[in-house]
């Protein structure tokens, strides 16, 4: 018996079969919905988009890591995800140059600088957004497009004058409002409207944060206070509710941004706090903001409170407070 | 909280179905046993020397310390020396090596205990003692120590814990099963040494078939109520099963006599009944041989002190490439450089994983996804102490609650970076004790 090679190494000795690569993995899978129904509703131009970021940030990833000698970590799936979820969050109408550009930025500056994955305070996908709307300011109102056939027009009566602005557009500019807006409902469920690549169809995301739920990636702690939050402040200042949840990057913030792992809090006491900040932001963003939505600012702003929560939230450890006598 | 639940914890692949429907089956006779001069901490003295004939149950080693049981011989034969031996931990220890003669002949001490519920309970704690029993379940602390309470403890409720909850292990089942009399014989007696009116058999619910032996067993004693508890990793830990149970949460750095109960393995019971039924001291144990490397999976009663090599040969061998040997379950139990390890009181189980299983899983960054944070029964955040380990912020791991840590490896398995978080925890755990010792004893001067 070869006995000389007997392992010998500390307990546990049995693993779950939960890998980050695999993981990671899962998270691309479930952006696969969305990302064809952008395809659908916007054209082949949405793949050129797709393609480009992820050139970018796992073409970042790899270069950068060969240049200052670290170990290449491409393998591990991050870069791709969020290379996908950079190109959805930008407008379908983006030169493909912008996107490398930012998937570059963000995966050099925001993630690398900060000391790679696992150790990046902001959502790389949304702060290389943050970086393409601040480096080329006209995309923040152009670039979006409506799907064919679906143009703002047939939304607003008489109402011809910009032919990129979003549903939240409309809303801000005081085109549409008022309770209810059920004509709404459907083309945001499904995705027929204006919007960033990734965000328009309701459906499609609601189908891939299934599968992470399904798979136990995610739970829906976060998204659910996100959303409800958004919902409670909408209401109270008279706007339609469902009509916010469905438009906008709502469902994909809630689903996929701000469950980000890496800059969201660890436990469920943080994640609550973090879940309701974001939702304050975005619906205050949105209701009195100079912008029409707010899901990514908000995100990355209760991103760098993340150090904070984590700190002070804290679980409440077995056993503390209840003495004896106080628990039968 | 539902009733037989706490929260955290995980469902590892139980594995249990290679060995569960085994019967238990004598163990060959060894041709020699180690009989380790240390259980617990402390150091006992021989009472024989090389060349002494010696009987089975004769008692072998003892001291006058307080932690310390003694040791007795699981074999009748001869004392064949007195020598250093690496034990499953790592460590060296001085064993007793008994040669067998193969008769098993019965030392004249082995005797019956009349009437064991009408002894005092000194009496019981006195005997429970001097026939060495410790904790089956893993731990080994001594029994007799659990016993003792401080009159002040107010404890009103024996916990017998049947749940083992770790994979693969089945000793506790098949005893339960098998001896289900005995288990109830034993708590009657631990019930007698704390007097207390209540037991409560704590039984994971993946073996109802032990839940409902030991219900008709327990039937006619209405002070032992049994329960089925949810499968849950790691139920079987101390204070998650109270709160299980009782609903009652050991407060951190407290025993669970704070809250009025004291936890004893099922085995221990059976070891009990052993001892005031059958007059035998703690000189055998049922042992489970299992894993994919083990060629026939079995649930042998062994001598104590046997090597796990003559336990596996004797049930066809190895299978496969073997990767590693593990003292215990997978969650807890050692890993050991060995087959010459011998086992001790505490050796529940042999397990014989494959090269491949055995393999080293890459370690990546803690990428913060909360998993260890959500499984940890003890409620901690072990992403954070790991991460206070590494920088050696060993203040910072303290006041992050890393005493409290029970070592379970929820954590661990959880990951799915697979980070060795219980091993920087453990680090932080021994950094702190030390700290706290310079600190008492800076105080003292
Ligand atoms: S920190 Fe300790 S108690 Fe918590 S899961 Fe890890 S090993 Fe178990
Ligand atoms: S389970 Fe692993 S990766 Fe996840 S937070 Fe804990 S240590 Fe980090």
């Amino acid at each position: 018996m070869a006995e000389s090679t007997l392992i010998v190494s500390p307990a546990p000795h049995i693993r779950s079969g939960v890998t980050t690569p695999a993981l990671m993995r899962d998270v691309v899978i479930s952006l696969i919905p969305a990302c064809a129904a952008g395809v659908y509703f916007f054209g082949a131009r949405a793949l050129v988009s797709l393609a480009a970021a992820i050139v970018g940030t796992v073409g970042a990833e790899y270069i950068l890591e060969r240049i200052t000698g670290r170990p290449v970590t491409i393998g591990d799936w991050s870069a791709v995800v969020t290379g996908v979820l950079l190109a959805m969050v930008l407008p379908p109408h983006v030169p493909w140059w912008i996107l490398v550009l930012s998937g570059f930025f963000t995966i050099g500056v925001v993630k690398l600088l900060f000391g790679g994955l696992g150790f990046n305070v902001f959502n790389p996908a949304l702060a290389g957004r943050a970086f393409a709307v601040a480096a080329w300011s006209a995309l923040a109102n152009s670039g979006y497009i409506w799907p064919a056939g679906a143009e703002a027009a047939h939304w607003v009566q008489g109402f011809d004058a910009v032919s990129t602005a979003t549903p939240l557009t409309l809303l801000k500019m005081g085109e549409i409002g008022g309770i209810p807006m059920t004509r709404f409902y459907a083309p945001l469920f499904f995705g027929n409207v204006a919007g960033s690549l990734g965000e328009t169809s309701a459906l499609a995301l609601l189908v891939g944060a299934a599968y992470l739920l399904w798979r136990e990636h995610i739970s829906l702690r976060i998204p659910l206070t996100y959303i409800g939050t958004v919902a409670v402040i909408t209401s109270l200042y008279g706007h339609d509710p469902l009509f916010h949840i469905l438009s906008g990057g709502l469902i994909l913030g809630a689903f996929f941004m701000a469950t980000d792992y890496v800059t969201s809090p660890m436990n469920p006491k943080g994640q609550t706090i973090f879940a309701i900040g974001c939702g304050v932001l975005t619906a205050l963003i949105r209701i009195f903001g100079g912008y029409p939505e707010g899901v990514c600012y908000s995100i990355l702003i209760m991103n760098a409170a993340v150090p904070l929560i984590d700190r002070f939230a804290r679980p409440k450890r077995f056993g503390e407070v209840k003495a004896r006598g106080q628990n039968a | 909280m539902p009733r037989g639940a706490f929260r955290g914890g995980i469902h590892p692949p139980e594995n249990k179905s290679l060995t569960s429907g085994l019967p238990i089956v004598p163990a060959q006779q060894p041709s020699k046993v180690y009989v380790l001069l240390h259980t617990t901490s402390c150091p006992l003295n021989p009472l024989v020397a090389k060349g002494d004939q010696v009987l089975k149950g004769q008692k072998l080693a003892d001291t006058d310390q307080k932690f310390g049981v003694p040791v007795h011989s699981p074999v009748s034969g001869k004392v064949a020396g007195i020598s250093t031996v690496r034990t499953a931990n790592g460590h060296d220890d001085t064993a007793i090596i008994v040669e067998s003669d193969g008769n098993d002949t019965l030392h004249e001490s082995c005797v019956p205990v009349k009437n064991p519920l009408s002894l005092s309970r000194d009496e019981i704690i006195a005997a429970i003692r001097e026939a060495g029993i410790v904790g089956m379940g893993g731990a080994e602390f001594p029994t007799h120590i659990k016993l003792a309470v401080p009159p002040s403890a107010k404890v009103d409720t024996l916990l017998l814990n049947g749940a083992e909850c770790e994979p693969y292990l089945t000793a506790d089942h098949r005893l339960m099963l098998e001896r289900p009399q005995d288990v109830v014989a034993g708590a009657q007696i631990l019930m007698r040494a704390l007097d207390v009116r209540k037991c409560v058999i704590a039984i994971e619910d993946n073996k109802p078939d032990a839940v409902q032996a030991l219900t008709k067993e327990a039937a006619s004693v209405p002070e032992i109520e049994v329960m089925a508890v949810r499968t849950k990793y790691p139920q079987g830990a101390e204070k998650q099963l109270i709160k299980s149970t009782l609903g009652r949460e050991v407060p951190p750095r407290c025993l669970p006599f704070h809250v009025g109960v004291v936890v004893n393995n099922v085995g221990t019971a059976v070891a009990v009944a052993d001892k005031f039924y059958r007059g035998l001291p703690l000189v055998e144990r049922v042992v489970t041989i299992t894993g994919s490397a083990a060629a026939k999976p079995a649930n042998l009663l062994a001598k104590i002190g046997t090597t796990a090599a003559e336990l596996v040969e004797q049930c066809g061998g190895v299978k496969g490439e073997l990767g590693k040997v593990i003292f215990g379950g997978p969650m807890m139990g050692q890993a050991v450089f060995s087959l010459d390890v011998p086992t001790s009181k505490g050796t529940s189980g042999i397990l014989l994983m494959t090269a491949e299983e055995a393999r080293q899983r890459e370690v990546l960054p803690c990428i913060r996804c909360g998993r260890c944070v959500d499984a940890c029964p003890m409620r901690l955040e072990p992403a954070i102490l790991h991460q206070w380990a590494e920088q050696q912020f060993w203040a910072e791991a303290d006041a992050y609650h890393a005493c409290d840590c029970i070592e379970c490896g929820v954590c661990a398995f959880e990951c799915p970076s697979k980070r060795p978080l219980v091993q920087a925890i453990r680090h932080a755990k021994f950094e702190i004790g030390r700290l706290r010792k310079a600190a008492k004893e800076r105080g003292a001067k």
